[in-house]
């Protein structure tokens, strides 16, 4: 149960920080969530986003950051075997569940679907 | 507008544009951030949820469980997508569900649906990535830099 508890409060933190960064700073979405993957790969990158997800579970793992940290863990686990070409065979390794579930689910949904309003 | 812009303005159009700023209704910045809040955590709590069944009755350890949870998370997104309930939650939650997978996920199927009516090929197939493409686009050439950074480390460290 604490673990639930933690993943609400860490995500909607994370959401929080979407949230302001719209507000105060008058970023678009489209600006934002790049924003926040960015931010979410350089947190992967130093090896500090992994300890969250730890942490927080899906509190960390749901929101758009956790994306870039997957793509550099992807490239870094990768190019741990193979070198410089790892960084690109590597890069959608971790991701891959992600962005297939995203694309299929989103065509299908167009054959069943209409547009609404 | 930045200051760079305004300079090349007349005097009118900066009297025009500060006239137009006080008149622009000011955000509700701490009311979005509280649904926001709310909307983003429950959306978490949500992914939590099917992380805990995947951590209890599929072997999965609390690193790897990421990846079916982000799946299911995005499957159901589609769903209510497509159903337009999504719509309603990204209106009272604002960045609370842009924020989450399911709100890349909702920007895909909502550009799908939308643009079936040019045909499979070039209106589904050519603007599903429309919204959604900078992330993926941006987060990949971050990953690839820091990537490269990080390797390059790596051998002058083990030098």
């Amino acid at each position: 149960m604490q673990q639930f508890i933690i993943a609400f409060l860490v995500g909607g933190a994370i959401c929080v920080a979407g949230q302001l960064l719209m507000d105060l700073l008058k970023l678009t979405p489209a600006h934002m969530t790049v924003t926040l993957v960015v931010a979410g790969a350089v947190l992967g990158g130093l090896g500090l986003y992994e300890p969250l997800i730890k942490f927080a579970g899906a509190g960390a793992s749901v929101p758009i950051s956790s994306f870039g940290n997957a793509l550099v863990k992807g490239a870094l686990s990768e190019a741990e075997r193979t070198g410089l070409v790892g960084v690109l065979t590597g890069i959608f390794e971790v991701t891959s569940a992600g962005i297939s579930a995203a694309i299929i689910f989103a065509f299908l949904g167009s054959l069943i679907f209409k547009p609404k309003g | 507008m930045s200051d760079k812009k305004k300079k090349k303005l007349t005097p009118v159009q900066q009297e025009y544009q500060a006239f137009a700023s006080q008149r622009e209704p000011k955000r509700p910045v701490l009311a979005n951030s509280i649904r926001a809040f709310i909307a983003g955590g429950i959306i978490c709590t949500i992914g939590q949820f099917f992380q805990w069944i995947f951590m209890t009755f599929f072997d999965f350890t609390d690193v790897s469980a990421g990846n079916p949870t982000v799946a299911v998370m995005i499957i159901l997104a589609v769903i209510l997508t497509g159903l337009g309930v999504y719509d309603h939650i990204a209106q009272w939650g604002g960045g609370g569900s842009i924020v989450p997978v399911t709100g890349f996920a909702n920007t895909l199927a909502s550009a799908a649906i939308e643009h079936r009516s040019e045909g499979y090929v070039l209106g589904v197939g050519g603007n599903m990535f429309k919204i959604a493409g900078p992330v993926i686009t941006f987060g990949v050439f971050a990953a690839f830099l820091i990537g490269t950074i990080a390797v390059i480390l790596k051998a002058l460290g083990g030098m």
